[in-house]
């Protein structure tokens, strides 16, 4: 027994299998929410009756069908993100399972990013059945699906940024306040722009400050909005997509990191 | 009589270098909305050494729970120092030799016992086959194996516990932690965790548990350390602490007048008296004048100090030291 004891047979196991058994565990845990679910047959029934809808309105049956398909995608995914997210690490805590997980030989930090790669799999997998079914409605009126590609890339970097704030909020603060955080910085990440136009209008002060902060600091999620020139097939500037996906998974490795950090100062009473 | 927040030396050093330390640990509260501190754990210090069992006693509040987050890095102490295998709680290594079963355990649901352990086998770093391997041995082990297939919501409170025990077995610790382990269960499974923690120490591992319940301690422990109010009153070994000799002898007479004998009775039951008497002397000095009166010895018992008198006694004394103070 006393080669047990010593200092020199204490070995953690790799940070990859643990990271990958916690989020293999969320991905079960979050495949089973009913919400999940609901928001996805909503997505999809909302796609399938786009092309319904545009018999009802003015311009090409196929752009409104684009249009509504994509808004659902984005509208939806972020729904799973704040609903199912914000209760990710607070279930956890509240239901004690965190004490024998953090018991183990796991670092909170790899508890965190394996929380939060569970959900993103999730997300990710639910953003592939809706823009398939999306791609499939194009395809048969006739149209490529491919130029979506890029928009719906924007959202799947989109709603990282919001998984990232719904686990943020989730590390402190109950599901329902962590759920009005998130949704929060998500209307008003896509209202960036008014932050900005507001500051050019109010004077020198306090108000400019504040306008000046909430522009630097929230993400600018209007900047992975490209669904229009998708829909209307406007060219974006070379590159672009790529440098708005460099900035959102920048954002949320930061929003992530930050998270991280707040769980580790946390006691579990 | 240790002075107030200062733990008392141990009845027996011991050279090896200890599993767990605590030293001068203090670990307080923030009450609700951010008011006041609630101080759990005040000037701790505790050393658990290799292939002991050491039971951490102490009535509600003591601070028993808090002192094993605190082993185990779940709880971050406001002062002092605790390692774990030699390293920080904090450090993974350090409880990659450990395992903890906390009060009441709480799993996920809707896996089931086998998915569960794989899960924690997986956490632990065990391979595929070695997880398959561990998970049955455990599942014998405590008398699970046949159930293992069933969600975890349907398990009743008892079975739940063997869970938990397994999974804190899993990986061959060395060191296991138990909160509460006897608690909620009733008395079949708890001369069961009493024969498994037996059996943990008879495999040379360290088990650290807490526990209110004095004469499974009693049973179980080398050494204890009870807690008062966060502070320990009393470490030391058991054998010592509470010690061999008999303090009094109980002598239960029939048929005698109890005012004609050498000792002063405590209580009467019909016929029946029974007599406190202190030493040797005094027990065959009463014995005699019983017979000679008339009487019939029906029992004598010799009285030695147990864990809950030096329980109450020392928790008696902090209460009067307090209200002097």
């Amino acid at each position: 027994m006393s080669a047990r004891v010593g200092q020199a047979n204490l070995r953690a196991p790799g940070t990859a299998a643990v990271v990958f058994a916690i989020a293999h565990a969320t991905f079960r845990e979050a495949a089973r929410d009913r919400v999940l679910y609901l928001l996805l047959a909503f997505a999809l029934a909302v796609i399938g009756a786009a092309r319904f809808v545009a018999l009802l309105t003015v311009g090409s049956e196929v752009k409104i069908v684009k249009d509504l398909g994509l808004a659902a995608v984005s509208i939806c995914g972020a729904l799973v993100a704040v609903l199912v997210g914000v209760s990710l690490v607070y279930k956890e805590i509240e239901r004690r399972t965190v004490l024998t997980l953090l018991a183990q030989p796991v670092r909170r930090w790899q508890f965190m990013l394996g929380k939060y790669a569970g959900l993103l799999a999730v997300l990710l997998l639910n953003v592939i059945a809706m823009a398939s079914v999306l791609a499939a409605v194009v395809a048969w009126k006739g149209e490529s699906p491919w130029p979506l590609l890029p928009a719906v890339g924007l959202v799947a970097v989109e709603l990282a940024i919001v998984t990232s704030f719904a686990l943020l909020f989730s590390s402190f603060a109950n599901p329902i306040l962590a759920a009005v955080g998130t949704l929060t910085v998500y209307v008003a990440g896509h209202l960036s722009w008014s932050f900005e136009l507001l500051r050019s209008r109010v004077p020198a002060g306090p108000a400019r400050t504040a306008a000046r902060l909430a522009h630097v600091l929230l993400p600018n999620l209007d900047r992975l909005d490209i669904k229009a020139e998708a829909v209307h097939g406007i060219p974006l500037p070379e590159g672009y997509a790529c440098a708005a996906a460099l900035y959102g998974i920048g954002y949320a490795l930061v929003v992530f990191l930050l998270a991280c950090l707040v769980f580790e100062r946390r006691d579990f009473a | 009589m240790n002075r107030p927040g200062e733990s008392p030396t141990m009845a027996t050093p011991v050279s090896d270098p200890p599993v767990l330390l605590l030293e001068g640990v203090r670990k307080a509260f923030r009450g609700h909305l951010g008011l006041g501190r609630a101080v759990a754990v005040d000037g701790l210090s505790l050393e658990v050494h290799r292939g002991e069992v050491f039971g951490l006693l102490g009535p509600n509040g003591a601070g028993k729970t808090t002192t094993l987050k605190l082993a185990l890095g779940l709880l971050r102490p406001d002062r002092g120092r605790v390692r774990l295998f030699g390293l920080p709680p904090t450090e993974p290594a350090s409880r990659a030799r450990t395992g903890f079963l906390p009060e009441q355990p709480y799993f996920y649901d809707y896996l089931t016992a086998r998915e569960l352990l794989d899960f924690y086998g997986r956490l632990r770093g065990l391979g595929r086959a070695e997880r398959q391997r561990e998970v049955g041995r455990l599942l014998e082990r405590v008398g699970l194996a046949g159930r293992e297939g069933l969600p975890l919501r349907k398990l009743s409170k008892g079975t739940l516990q063997r869970v938990g025990i397994a999974q804190a077995l899993l990986a061959d610790p060395d060191l296991v932690i138990l909160d509460e382990p006897m608690s909620g269960l009733d008395p079949i499974g708890r001369r069961e965790v009493r024969d498994l923690i037996l059996s943990l120490r008879r495999e040379g591992r360290t088990v650290f548990f807490s526990s209110h319940i004095l004469q499974d301690a009693e049973m179980l422990c080398d050494r204890v350390a009870i807690l008062d109010r966060g502070r320990a009153v009393q470490v030391g070994r058991l054998a010592e602490l509470v010690g061999r000799s008999v303090h009094w002898f109980e002598v239960t007479v029939v048929g005698a007048n109890p005012e004609g004998l050498p000792a002063e009775s405590v209580a009467v039951s019909g016929e029946e008296t029974l007599f406190r008497v202190t030493g040797v002397e005094e027990l065959s000095r009463l014995l005699a004048a019983a017979r000679a009166g008339g009487g019939q010895v029906v029992s004598v018992w010799p009285r030695r100090q147990t864990l809950e008198d030096l329980f109450l006694e020392k928790l008696g004394r902090e209460k009067a030291g307090r209200g002097t103070s």
